[in-house]
């Protein structure tokens, strides 16, 4: 039990940090909008240098530009930017989650054409996996690809929550290649030019009336034969990378919350909440359950250092940190009253956009399921989907409801 | 980086499961309550386990482990309901070893059992040491404390000590008129103590009310952070015996969800009961987080001991009211009944919420702990 570093990481931490003290007076802020081009040019300039230092793609292997360390050193690299109060990659989807994708299931055609400038910030990367109609329940996506009889693809459908769609030169999507098998086996994952004619991104607006998500529209867009990752029909399991690699990045914790820093900061400015019992539980519980996250995430990460992959119950992190979030959140604004949710408030950018992270990488409710499915090995619930044609599912759905 | 459990420490824990299994403490807990003669007595499995020495240096005849190991003993101890004096112990062996006490070698080997009298270290709220009240919600003074030479004189009472019945040394928190607390090791026989053994809901705490009237002990020096660590031991402990407990109740729930059929399903297939045990299952993961914090605060970070242990308190004392309420409900009605165990755990749980301080006190602790380093 140590949370201290071995001699050869405080070796690869003085690094970092020498670097990042010479060099992090050309950062860009750490926070500012998506739809400010100059702010995201700064931040793509930025990703350049922490690749061409090695602060991005610390665990790619060395043969597609990435440093070939192991997650310990990605925390390393993570708490130092944060230690230094910098911006870290622009694309982290695209280099947590996409790239990794590619390199276990692209051609070497793809790899060699698309991860050098994925790390360099050159070419953003989104995921297109997310429905208007399929969220939790991911294999039911309706985008439809269909085969040419030149072997190209034509893809129509659309998909929601794309995160960094206004900016992205790529994205990974997943779509409907075969209607008429179980619907996890139709499925095949591509890449698509963000600029194909056909492709369409527009704000999605939320609660608080910004629009940080993006809805994807696609129509007829041809993609070319080699456009396909994996091959055809084995989407669903190319898709599990890609998830199981977002279940990766849980265990590379931040150490402090933004929420519950500004709450502390509240009550201590405030001597009447200082002092009020039910100020002092709420806040000492949510205090408790993000210790515990953070504590859990050295856990995870300890068992990921050893070359083993967290279960699935990693996944109550997220659970945790959200419901602490919104009580953090509703604490700090019922301490400051009506003026919590002026628009220039800190308060209210939280309560605004904490209700629709529960649903965020799938529901809490279905994330409970797959847990006490997959960890606790209580009996799946009963489901009408298994086995069926997805082309025959809407019927059978149909006939469901008017019984 | 590596926050996994040692080879040792798993053997160490392996060792301790086997030594408890071998006694049918679940039975003795429901005896107990309505004879508490049938108190399981397992002071001869832990002395033969080395358990009163975990915390005593080697050269003084112990087993010179860490707060960490002794957490992973209470767990094992907690999981099973065994009535293992280690809450009252194990704190109390702290503060002798900081004095390295003459009695160490004795208790070490088991012949002489020690006792904590907790005394509560000042907050922001209550400024002065405070000790478990006999009843009502205000905390009451901890002893005074007057120097005489080698010896302190002792005058005060303390409620609900835990583990005080048949101990022969009692190791108590006095104030003196400044306020500052002093620490001593009394003879249990000594003039002036009355030891008065109680009883509260949960058979397996063997309890007492202490009280102190001019009664003489041997004052032990040690540093003035010894007395304020013994407290978060003590709520460290009692965090890793309920976390040992929540652990059992996830088993039997989830057990007992897969192989009760209603309406032509197995209840673990309705979301209502998954997402209550799933609940339990994330309430426990965060307790371990903790309990694993409070560990290694201990041996490497002193300084957050306090709130890594009052965390690990609020979390575990949590958990184990919802697991045991959780237990009760998934076995329906059977679980309400007197002879199922998960009235045991949730009589468990009922008691340790409020020994100790309370769990709610160890939940303020945290956020004044956090508040007090908000800039």
């Amino acid at each position: 039990m140590d949370l201290n570093d071995t001699p050869e990481q405080a070796a690869f931490r003085a690094q970092v940090r020498e670097w990042l003290a010479a060099h992090r007076a050309e950062a860009p802020p750490a926070s500012g909008s998506a739809e400010d081009a100059d702010y995201i040019a700064a931040r793509r300039a930025w990703q350049r240098k922490l690749a061409e230092a090695g602060l991005a793609g610390v665990t790619w292997p060395r043969e597609y530009g990435g440093q070939g360390k192991g997650p310990i050193e990605q925390v390393t690299v993570n708490q130092e930017l944060a230690r230094a109060q910098v911006p870290g990659i622009l694309d982290v989807i695209g280099i947590g989650m996409l790239g990794p994708c590619l390199i276990a299931h692209g051609t070497e055609e793809q790899k060699s054409r698309y991860l050098g400038p994925m790390l360099h910030g050159d070419e953003v990367w989104c995921q297109l996996f997310s429905e208007p109609a399929a969220g939790s329940d991911l294999a039911a996506i309706q985008s439809r690809a269909r085969r040419n009889d030149d072997g190209s693809w034509t893809l129509n459908g659309q998909k929601v929550w794309t995160t960094n769609a206004q900016f992205a030169s790529f994205g990974l999507l997943l779509a409907r290649t075969d209607p008429d098998v179980p619907k996890h086996k139709g499925l095949t994952m591509f890449i698509v030019p963000m600029n194909a004619p056909g492709v369409t991104v527009r704000g999605l607006r939320q609660i608080s009336g910004e629009a940080e998500f993006n809805e994807v529209f696609f129509d007829d867009v041809q993609l070319a034969h080699d456009a396909v990752v994996g091959g055809v029909g084995n989407g669903w399991g190319t898709a599990l990378t890609v998830l199981m690699f977002e279940r990766l990045t849980i265990g590379s914790g931040a150490e402090r919350y933004g929420s519950s820093d500004a709450l502390a900061r509240a009550i201590a400015a405030d001597p009447a909440a200082r002092r009020d019992a039910a100020v002092r539980r709420t806040f000492g519980e949510v205090m408790t359950e993000l210790l515990a996250v953070r504590f859990n995430g050295y856990r995870a990460l300890s068992t990921l250092a050893k070359g083993r992959i967290p279960g699935p119950e990693a996944g109550l992190a997220k659970v945790t940190l959200v419901n602490a979030g919104i009580r953090a959140t509703d604490l700090g604004a019922d301490i400051a009253g009506p003026d919590a949710l002026a628009a220039d408030s800190e308060w209210s950018y939280l309560i605004s956009f904490l209700p629709g992270l529960k649903s965020a990488g799938g529901t809490e409710q279905i994330l409970r399921n797959t847990i006490g499915e997959r960890v606790l090995g209580l009996p799946p619930e009963p489901r009408l989907d298994k086995g069926v044609p997805f082309s025959e599912l809407r019927s059978i759905e149909k006939e469901a409801v008017a019984r | 980086m590596n926050f996994e459990l040692s080879d040792e420490q798993e053997l160490l824990r392996e060792a301790a499961r086997g030594a408890l299994s071998r006694h049918r403490t679940l039975e003795a807990a429901r005896a107990a309550l309505e004879d508490p003669d049938r108190r399981l007595d397992l002071w001869e499995t832990a002395v033969s386990a080395g358990w009163p020495g975990l915390l005593i240096s080697e050269e003084r005849g112990g087993a010179g482990l860490g707060g960490f190991d002794a957490l992973l003993i209470a767990e094992e101890c907690g999981r099973v309901l065994a009535s293992v004096p280690l809450l009252g112990m194990l704190p109390a062996t702290a503060i002798l070893q900081a004095a390295n006490d003459e009695t160490l070698e004795w208790i070490a080997a088991g012949r002489l059992r020690p006792v904590y009298l907790p005394a509560r270290p000042p907050s922001e709220l209550e400024p002065g040491w405070t000790v478990q009240p006999r009843s009502g919600h205000a905390r009451a003074a901890a002893p005074r404390a007057r120097a005489e030479g080698d010896e302190l004189v002792l005058d005060g009472e303390v409620s609900f000590v835990p583990d005080a019945p048949g101990a022969e040394l009692l190791v108590a928190v006095g104030v003196d008129q400044g306020g500052e607390p002093l620490a001593a090791v009394l003879q249990a026989g000594a003039d002036g103590v009355e030891i008065e053994p109680t009883m509260r809901y949960d058979a397996t705490r063997s309890l007492a009310h202490v009280r102190l009237s001019g009664a003489r002990g041997r004052r032990l020096e040690v540093a003035t952070e010894t007395p304020a660590d013994a407290w978060y031991l003590a709520q460290a402990l009692i965090a890793a015996e309920s976390l040992g407990a929540v652990q059992s109740c996830l088993e039997a729930s989830v057990a007992y969800a897969k192989e009760r059929f209603t309406f032509g399903r197995p209840i673990g297939s309705y979301q209502a009961i998954k997402h209550e045990l799933t609940e339990v299952l994330r309430q426990l993961e965060n307790a371990r987080g903790l309990q694993y914090y409070a560990g290694w605060a201990r041996e490497s970070k002193p300084d957050e001991f306090p709130l890594a242990a009052s965390a690990a308190r609020s979390s575990a004392g949590g958990a184990l009211d919802f697991a045991a309420r959780a237990m009760i409900n998934v076995h329906g009605g059977i679980g309400a009944t007197w002879e199922h165990d998960a009235p045991l755990f949730f009589r468990r749980a009922q008691l340790s919420r409020r020994l100790l301080g309370g769990t709610h006190d160890a939940t303020d602790r945290v956020a004044e702990r956090t508040l007090a380093t908000a800039a």
